[in-house]
């Protein structure tokens, strides 16, 4: 793909692996909208999933932090394991591992109250800060590590609504960091925001990738090809390829996914 | 062949007609009901507005010792034996004195001058007396309620005619309280005793007040907002956010919506049976009204806390959860304040609704006549277990005696309730502008 920016994002070859699905099958009510899902995200990267509308992508990245549960009609099963614990067993509760495993929208959603309360938030709930002077801190911390904090330094009270539309996304960023957890799952962060505001948040993903594990969902693919180092490409339901990023974009294995990129289908 | 733009077709020309007609129903079904609430409004302040006035006379008593303090001793104790009664003599004899001091002559006998004065003073100035014995034997200008009769001669409802056939007054009692009141004795003002006086019996309705009902329906209403509210919000909370989708929240959430539509009087048969009957309330109390009343208000807080809830957007849910908030955290700090203004729009709401109820009152007895304020609490009684009655209820009793100043007063009462009404949903309309959506 001439046309696609290859920017260099060079990957430690050193690498654990975070996160491992095997098996995974999700069901809303009749439909099954995932089928069988076999894969290994590793630590400290950048994984995007590619795929057209409706396949299945942002189903398999709610179920990494088990936002499906909060879904009546949504059945998962199979195996999913964070650092080699598997996050569906009973004694794992949800609420512990959604501090531990990050989640930023689609569209930005601060909470209608001042931006310090929105990224105060998590680590108040959780119990991280021990006084006020700790919470400062870690507000700060995750502002500067969202690239807010220049924007934001001088309003902290006002309300998080009254960002503009990247700005919002920033703060989201910078609350889901706040609770300091190991993976960071982006549901097509940058579809509600400008060239500009992509660029930053961009940007932000790749400085993240050395802290976290981040896992992007994406319709963009030369945002996939620019933000990540290893692809997933879905299509109805299955995992067609996963591989490094480079290879997935110049090189496909199977012909949907070559289909795909060159704009076939989807 | 072309059609122009310029000339409307047939078709075009049908729907305008009709569409033109319809907005003329819609226009002249608004007319009509904003001239049945002016009929309604007019009638309603053209008999009432008369009540908030009321009729004095302002007169030197002598407080003869050897009346009022028969021992001489100036003991409250003993004073209290003597009776109002006792103390008509000296009205009457006030009376006569400045009707001679005004240089006003008379056919009248000094006990028919007395019947100018409503029966009511005696007690008055019994009353002062007893507070302060010092004043034994001083003469002391006190401004008395003028009798029921003179009150309606200067509002217009007693005339010279009718005062000829009427038993309680006649045409000569009149004439001489116009020149008292020419000559500045006897004054028309407004009348703070309308809000706070106690009920009083059917001969002395220059007396009667709402005091007792104002005092009856704020209970009640206090006692309605501390269960109701409560209750309802954790009810709607429980329903909306918690209760798992199947057939027995679907029954529950079918039979709130239908309790919202039983009939008032129906709850009031409930309280009888429940409250009065088997759980031995006192009957007539602000307590067991207050929970008649919360029953019955307790299905539109439920409903309107729903919607407000589910106004709330699940992206902010979603936010909370994505963060690890558990579901209780999410509801409760995120969900809740963001719904707060229609729960509160919804309270208000219920509550006027509330304050306006008549029928489950009655059932449960406040019809009573009911002549000391209510306490908030006494340890025999209980919170506010004393007996007393409420705004609606004063209204019906007053519509039920006979003297036409109680129509009047009736209405003067109606007119307090639709103020307090306004009020109400004026607050309500307040606060729900005032915490607009802000997401």
């Amino acid at each position: 793909m001439e046309d696609m920016t290859h920017v260099d994002r060079a990957m430690s070859t050193q690498l654990d692996v975070k996160i491992s699905a095997k098996g995974v099958q999700v069901h809303y009510g009749d439909t099954q909208a995932l089928k069988d899902v076999n894969v290994e995200i590793d630590d400290k990267t950048v994984t995007a999933f590619i795929g057209p509308s409706g396949c299945g992508k942002s189903t398999f990245l709610r179920c990494i932090n088990r936002m499906n549960d909060t879904i009546d009609i949504a059945r998962v099963t199979g195996d999913i394991r964070i650092d080699g614990e598997d996050i569906y067993d009973p004694k794992v509760d949800p609420v512990q591992l959604r501090a531990k495993v990050g989640m930023v929208f689609q569209k930005p959603n601060p909470f209608p109250k001042s931006i310090y309360d929105n990224v105060a938030y998590g680590p108040k709930i959780h119990g991280m800060a021990r006084n006020k002077a700790d919470l400062d801190e870690i507000v700060e911390k995750s502002l500067r590590k969202a690239a807010l904090w220049g924007e934001a330094k001088d309003r902290l009270n006002a309300p998080g609504t009254s960002l503009s539309g990247g700005q919002q996304q920033r703060l989201c960023i910078a609350r889901a960091i706040a609770t300091a957890p190991e993976v960071l799952l982006m549901d097509e962060p940058c579809s509600a925001l400008d060239p500009i505001a992509t660029a930053q948040v961009e940007e932000l993903i790749d400085e993240l990738r050395q802290s976290f594990s981040v896992v992007i969902v994406t319709h963009s693919m030369q945002q996939a090809a620019r933000v990540s180092q290893k692809t997933a490409f879905f299509h109805l339901g299955n995992l067609v390829e996963y591989d490094d990023t480079d290879k997935i974009f110049t090189n496909p294995q199977d012909p949907r996914t070559e289909s795909y990129i060159s704009g076939r289908i989807g | 062949m072309k059609t122009s733009l310029l000339t409307r077709d047939t078709h075009t020309r049908k729907r305008n007609a009709a569409e033109a007609r319809f907005k003329a129903y819609g226009l002249t079904a608004i007319v009509v009901a904003m001239l049945a609430l002016l009929v309604l409004l007019s009638s309603v302040l053209s008999n009432g507005m008369s009540a908030f006035q009321q009729t004095f006379i302002t007169l030197p008593v002598e407080l003869v010792a050897e009346r009022v303090d028969k021992k001489g001793n100036r003991d409250p104790a003993e004073m209290a034996k003597t009776t109002t009664i006792g103390y008509a003599p000296l009205l009457r004899a006030a009376i006569a004195a400045e009707v001679a001091r005004q240089g006003l002559t008379t056919e009248l006998a000094d006990k028919a001058l007395g019947e100018l004065i409503s029966k009511e003073a005696a007690a008055t100035v019994r009353n002062r007396v007893l507070a302060n014995p010092d004043l034994v034997g001083e003469t002391v200008t006190f401004t008395l309620l003028a009798s029921g009769r003179i009150d309606g001669f200067f509002k217009g409802r007693v005339t010279l005619e009718t005062a000829a056939l009427d038993g309680n007054t006649s045409p000569e009692a009149l004439m001489i309280a116009q020149a008292l009141a020419d000559a500045g004795v006897i004054e028309t003002r407004f009348n703070w005793k309308f809000f706070t006086a106690p009920d009083a019996s059917v001969q002395r309705p220059e007396a009667a007040g709402l005091g007792v009902a104002i005092l009856g329906s704020l209970y009640m209403m206090l006692v309605v907002l501390f269960l109701a509210l409560p209750i309802g919000v954790a009810s709607s909370i429980y329903l909306e956010e918690f209760a798992p989708q199947n057939r027995i929240t679907d029954v529950i959430e079918v039979n709130i919506s239908n309790l919202a539509a039983v009939p008032s009087i129906v709850y009031g048969i409930l309280g009888l049976a429940i409250f009065i009957n088997f759980m031995e309330f006192n009957q007539s109390s602000p307590l067991v009204g207050g929970l008649v009343l919360t029953l019955m208000t307790l299905p539109t807080i439920i409903i309107s806390t729903r919607a407000a809830l589910k106004s709330v957007p699940p992206s902010i849910r979603d936010a909370a959860l994505g963060v690890g908030a558990s579901k209780m955290q999410s509801v409760f700090h995120h969900v809740l304040p963001l719904a707060a203004p229609g729960i509160l729009t919804g309270t208000i709401i219920g509550l006027a609704q509330a304050l306006g109820e008549t029928a489950p009152l009655l059932l449960i007895g406040m019809v009573a006549f009911v002549r000391e304020y209510p306490a908030a609490y006494t340890p025999e009684a209980g919170l506010f277990g004393e007996a007393s009655t409420a705004l609606p209820v004063q209204v019906f009793n007053w519509t039920q005696r006979s003297d036409p100043a109680f129509v009047e007063r009736a209405s003067g009462a109606i007119i307090t309730l639709l103020v307090f009404l306004l009020i109400m949903n004026a607050v309500a309309i307040y606060l729900r502008r005032r915490f607009e959506r802000r997401w």
